[in-house]
């Protein structure tokens, strides 16, 4: 009899649960609905100048033909490659250089102003002679989304590295390991999960660099459509590019959370 | 003849504003299977000078010997516990207790066969695969105690191994480790607070004094209460005798300690 009203209960909690849900999803589903219905009514009735601020159906319309005659895919391809090479390169070395400053308390002592002044530096300001220096192809622009989130990923990681406990390596050095061992059965697998939560940070901070990058000199890309839109006036060109890279940028962001979640459970 | 002694060895902390005196003048020495325990407060430096012992810190003055040689060339192992296990939660049990292995590139199939023989001694072999954040406080800290061994150590180092877990594990702790401790003929130096802990477990008691660390009395546990497993010692009549003792002498420190204040 007992069982049985836990049981009921517990329903009863579940249906409560899924119901708030419910209704959740409901209210995010009406806002967008609405935000779209209110731009594509404002824009047909001239409430706002659709020239300049365009209509949900254009941008569709836009995005479907572009597609069609797979112009768009080239310019998607070309962005998606650039900003996970440059989220990798700048994760990564961010990590390598995070490491060769653990490793000498001297070095990172020397290299402390120097750090603090390229965090405080917007990395954006030096696109300019990036490309004077690596010239207006790929290689430039994958540059700018790298640069922008490697000293951070080292300063993250690099902090996250000195909060190891410390008596995790006393266990190591009293059985004699070098500081090299310290650092790779301690130090580093301790730090893996301060690594992957800069993970999700690096993801927003490489769609800046790219696209900032393609502003500035490419020739093909999401950035360069906006740019190009803007030059020749076609805003619904740049509004269909925004939607475009707002969906790819938070199916990115939504791949990174699984790959950390999964990374978190087989290794902690 | 001596096994492993410390010729007053002095120990100072550095900083900014100025240094600390940590151990001042600390001459010991014990003999090869020997047990002592190092009782006092919080501060004196007990931890310090299992520290040096075990190599981790290099005292500012004075001589360590391990068998007549200082601890830097001694090859022989010395096993280190600390207070709370300290186990690698991303490492399954096995990896934590073959850690030592490892380190010392001795890992081979016949380490891990007497790490397998060591948990079941410790009655955890099941969970040998197991991570650690799935076990209790009393079995993770077998698994340290596991780990401490695995490199054959001729000198343990206990520093106050129990004092994280509640009563009870405690007390079957001390009795597994008590027990393997003497099969094994191993030389220890248990660091603890607890008075009771230090009679049941070793054979000589050096109360430390605090600011600077340094020894102010030797009490030697009774023969009749070495032999005893920790937990009998405790019922044992002489127990409450030699704890009155030192209790006596802590005491009287704590009082000295609160008049110079």
């Amino acid at each position: 009899m007992e069982s049985k009203t836990d049981q009921h209960l517990f329903e009863n909690f579940k249906s409560e649960l899924k119901r708030e849900k419910k209704v959740v999803f409901i209210w995010q589903i009406s806002i967008l609905i609405s935000f779209i219905a209110l731009w594509e009514i404002a824009s047909k009735l001239y409430w706002i100048d659709p020239l300049l601020f365009s209509s949900p159906s254009k941008i569709v319309n836009l995005i479907i033909t572009k597609f069609g005659d797979g112009s768009m895919i080239t310019h998607v391809q070309v962005t998606l490659f650039e900003t996970v090479l440059g989220f990798l390169i700048g994760t990564i070395l961010g990590i390598i250089i995070a490491s060769t400053l653990w490793s000498s308390t001297r070095f990172s002592k020397i290299m402390d102003p120097y750090l603090v002044i390229m965090n405080a530096m917007p990395k954006v300001a030096l696109g300019p002679i990036i490309i004077v220096a690596l010239g207006t192809g790929y290689l430039s622009i994958i540059t700018m989304g790298a640069i922008i989130s490697v000293i951070i990923t080292t300063l993250v990681v690099y902090s996250a590295f000195n909060e190891v406990d410390p008596n995790y390596e006393k266990v190591l050095k009293s059985f004699g390991a070098t500081r090299w061992q310290c650092f790779k059965e301690a130090v580093f697998p301790a730090t893996f999960p301060a690594m992957i939560s800069t993970l999700k940070v690096n993801v927003g901070l490489s769609w800046v660099g790219i696209i900032v990058g393609e502003f500035l000199v490419s020739k093909q890309g999401l950035g360069y459509l906006i740019i190009y839109g803007f030059q020749v006036f076609d805003f619904t060109l740049v509004m269909a590019s925004l939607v475009l890279i707002a969906i790819f940028a938070a199916i990115m962001y939504k791949i990174v959370e699984r790959i950390e979640g999964w990374l978190i459970k087989h290794t902690i | 003849m001596s096994f492993l002694t410390l010729d007053h060895v002095s120990h100072h902390y550095f900083s900014k504003s100025g240094y600390t005196k940590a151990l001042d003048n600390i001459s010991l020495s014990i003999k090869e299977g020997e047990f002592i325990a190092l009782l006092g407060p919080s501060g004196c430096g007990k931890s310090t000078i299992l520290s040096i012992i075990a190599g981790i810190m290099k005292q500012t003055a004075g001589k360590v010997l391990l068998q007549d040689k200082t601890i830097s060339d001694s090859d022989l192992a010395i096993g280190y516990m600390l207070q709370q296990d300290y186990l690698f939660p991303w490492k399954t049990i096995i990896d934590n207790v073959m850690l030592g292995p490892k380190i010392c590139k001795t890992n081979s199939v016949k380490t891990k066969e007497k790490a397998m023989d060591l948990l079941d001694e410790v009655g955890l072999c099941d969970v040998a695969d197991a991570y650690p954040s799935s076990l209790s406080g009393g079995m993770r800290q077998r698994v340290a105690l596991v780990r401490t061994l695995i490199n054959d150590p001729k000198v343990l180092l206990l520093d106050e191994p129990f004092s994280a877990l509640d009563y009870q594990t405690k007390l079957k702790l001390e009795d597994l480790v008590s027990q393997l401790l003497k099969t094994y003929y191993k030389t220890t130096i248990l660091v603890t607070h607890d008075i009771g802990e230090a009679i049941a477990m070793s054979d000589r008691i050096y109360i430390m004094d605090a600011n600077p660390g340094s020894i102010a009395k030797v009490f030697e546990v009774p023969l009749e209460l070495r032999n005893e497993t920790p937990f009998l010692v405790r019922r044992h009549p002489k127990y409450q005798l030699i704890f009155d003792k030192v209790w006596e002498e802590l005491d009287k420190k704590a009082q000295e300690g609160g008049a110079l204040k």
